[in-house]
């Protein structure tokens, strides 16, 4: 027996390849749809790994340091560090902002880095593809080569000016930005120094108020805007733990003597996935619902049609003995074969449409192996419209 | 097998119910015998389609007695289960329009049948072209059907009736989109090979120019036939 569906491919094989190359454009939308979401994971789970933490300490009630504000005392880690169980505990502050120079401004996440050595501090990058590490206590910086900055340009942060010294791969924030490493008090100033003009209005104001400015207490107003002026918050508090301790048990430890929030690795993890980017993964979850309908849609539409061209044809098959199942094959072959060349083209487009994307696009094996699957399903099911038309074909109309 | 060739008897045919009900055929009896070649011509509307899908199990009589060969197919109702089995083996059809299958070429076009009940495609191919050769096509085997001629197409149609040896063949105005040479070719290719393979013919015609040739033919009118004996002339 020959193949029908096969035959008639090759007989029409510019209309196939066309609305295959058609639909294979809609995929290969679905596709890095679908890697946009594994991108958004792999960001989550690439901060925590690169942040080298066991544990993440932040300020009490609060889903810190990434999904909430949270600020703790920058000498809690001292405490932290005499706890059983921890081997380090740094500082570390984030914030996002824009950072640039004259010619370049990005988007990023800056992380303030307490003083130490990568690979035993946390919160270091901990490789570098060019350049070196931070060695001076102010104005150096790592920057994530998606920045676009190279070594020895220099950028502003606020009113401070900085030199990359170094660059990191695939550092990014939950969010895709770039990650731009400067030394801890540099990004305290950053983050919670005021400008001159609030300084001085606030001490203004505090001159002004009776309560801090008293005639028989001299020194108070001073004590009072020092206590203003300086900037003793950090964001959180990473610990690494010993080996040999769970990461559970000196959480609870933390949390019970230190009244803090602490946080462990699948925790974080949790926050991330299941909070941090949790509208937007609904709101992909939404476009890949909306793109597998509407290839659903133009599959049949495409298979109807060419059934309708076939009707005569059909009939006379049907006239001539050709059995049920026969036609429905060649039509769901056909539907088949649509989807293949479809995914194909799909499939290649993400791949090389993929890396253009500013976000991360990760493209899983496994996710291209379900959406083969889908595709195939999709297809199946939307020949069963054009199937039912062709059943119901009565051979009489080959006869005139 | 004993070949009796097609008796129909007393065969009705009602469309519709009630006041819309038209009475396509009435009362028709035909009998073709195996190597005959009979004519069934009628005015517009008086049932040669009808009767001709009737034969071809194509729709069902509404009464009557069908007898192909020695298998009674029909006596108020269906005797045979397998429609499209029946058709396939027992009933090569050629229409009035060509309607070869457009993907498929001359040979596989042919083939499709033999292959459908089950023969393996050499042995299919090797029968397609016996009698691509007989009608005198076998140099456009290859051709798909779009290439083809319009007599060639007919030609190919008609190796496609008769490549299962099926005991009847059923032709609806086979020769209509020919001219007067290549009709009488038909004609002669029917008669051909009516003679050669024992089969029983039934061409429905309009066609001035072949109805001479018919030994017999059925006149068919308001759904009735009368039989006539045809002048038989050669061609
Ligand atoms: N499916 C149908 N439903 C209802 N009536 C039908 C149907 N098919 C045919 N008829 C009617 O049955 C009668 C016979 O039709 P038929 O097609 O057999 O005529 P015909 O002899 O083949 O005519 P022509 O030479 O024009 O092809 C006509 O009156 C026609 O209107
Ligand atoms: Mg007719």
């Amino acid at each position: 027996m020959i193949s029908l569906a096969g035959r008639d491919i090759l007989h029409t094989w510019g209309k196939f390849v066309f609305t295959g190359i058609g639909l294979g454009l809609l995929i290969g939308v679905t596709l890095v749809m679908a890697g946009v979401y594994r991108g958004m994971v792999d960001d989550g789970k690439a901060l925590l790994d690169n942040s080298g933490a066991d544990l993440w300490v932040v300020q009490q009630d609060t889903l810190g340091p990434y999904a909430e504000p949270s600020s703790v005392n920058d000498d809690v880690y001292r405490t932290l560090l005499a706890m059983p169980g921890v081997a380090q505990a740094a500082n570390v502050t984030y914030l996002t902002m824009q950072v640039g120079s004259a010619e370049n401004e990005v988007r990023a996440m800056v992380v303030g880095i307490a003083p130490g050595s990568p690979g035993t501090t946390p919160g270091w990058p901990p490789y570098l593809v060019a350049g070196r590490q931070i060695t001076r206590g102010h104005y150096e910086a790592v920057v994530d080569i998606a920045a676009g900055f190279k070594v020895g340009d220099r950028f502003a942060i606020r009113r401070n000016y900085y030199t990359v010294v170094g660059m990191t791969r695939r550092m990014v924030s939950s969010s895709g930005d770039p990650m731009v490493f400067i030394p801890l008090k540099d990004a305290q100033e950053a983050q919670f120094l005021r400008d001159n003009d609030a300084i001085w209005q606030s001490r203004r104001r505090s001159a002004a108020n009776p309560a801090f400015n008293r005639p028989g207490v001299p020194g108070l107003l001073d004590a009072v805007i020092t206590s203003q002026s300086s900037n003793t918050f950090v964001n959180a508090v990473l610990v690494t733990l010993e080996p040999g301790h769970a990461p559970e048990e000196v959480a609870a430890a933390i949390r019970r003597w230190k009244r803090l929030t602490v946080y462990t690795r699948s925790q974080m993890e949790g926050i991330l996935v299941g909070k941090l980017i949790a509208t937007s993964s609904r709101q992909i979850a939404m476009f890949l619902v909306i793109l597998a309908v509407v290839s659903a849609a133009i599959v049949a539409f495409i298979i109807y049609s060419l059934t309708m061209d076939k009707i005569r044809e059909i009939a006379v098959l049907k006239l001539i003995g050709t059995r049920n199942c026969t036609i429905a094959a060649m039509i769901m072959q056909q539907s088949l074969a649509l989807g293949v060349i479809g995914f194909v083209v799909g499939k290649i487009s993400a791949t090389f449409s993929a890396p253009v994307f500013p976000k991360y696009v990760l493209l899983t094996p496994m996710d291209s192996v379900a959406g083969f699957f889908a595709v195939l399903a999709i297809c199946i099911l939307a020949s069963l419209v054009a199937i039912r038309m062709a059943l119901m074909v009565d051979p009489a109309e080959a006869i005139g | 097998m004993s070949r009796k060739g097609i008796h129909i008897e007393g065969i009705s045919k009602t469309y519709g119910e009630g006041n819309t009900a038209v009475h396509a055929l009435k009362d028709v009896s035909m009998l073709v015998a195996p190597g005959e070649v009979v004519g069934l011509i009628g005015p517009s509307g008086s049932g040669k389609s009808t009767l001709l899908k009737c034969l071809g199990a194509v729709i069902e009589p509404t009464a009557g007695r069908m007898t192909l060969g020695d298998e009674v197919i029909y006596d108020d109702g269906w005797q045979v289960r397998d429609l499209r089995a029946l058709r396939r083996d027992k009933i090569g059809f050629v229409f009035q329009a060509p309607y070869l299958i457009p993907f498929l070429d001359a040979t596989d076009n042919i083939a499709l049948l033999p292959m459908l009940a089950g023969v393996p495609n050499a042995a299919a191919r090797a029968r397609a072209l016996e009698l691509l050769t007989a009608l005198d096509v076998q140099h456009r085997a290859e051709a798909m059907p779009s290439q083809l001629s319009g007599g060639e197409q007919q030609r190919v149609s008609i190796a496609r009736g008769l490549v299962n040896r099926p005991p009847v063949i059923l032709a609806d105005e086979p020769t209509a989109p020919l001219d007067s040479e290549r009709a009488m070719a038909v004609v002669r290719i029917l008669n051909d090979m009516a003679r050669k393979l024992e089969t029983a013919i039934i061409v429905v015609t309009h066609d001035e120019k072949i109805i001479p040739t018919f030994k017999r033919i059925y006149h068919i009118r308001d759904g009735v036939t009368h039989e006539e004996v045809g002048e038989g002339r050669s061609f």
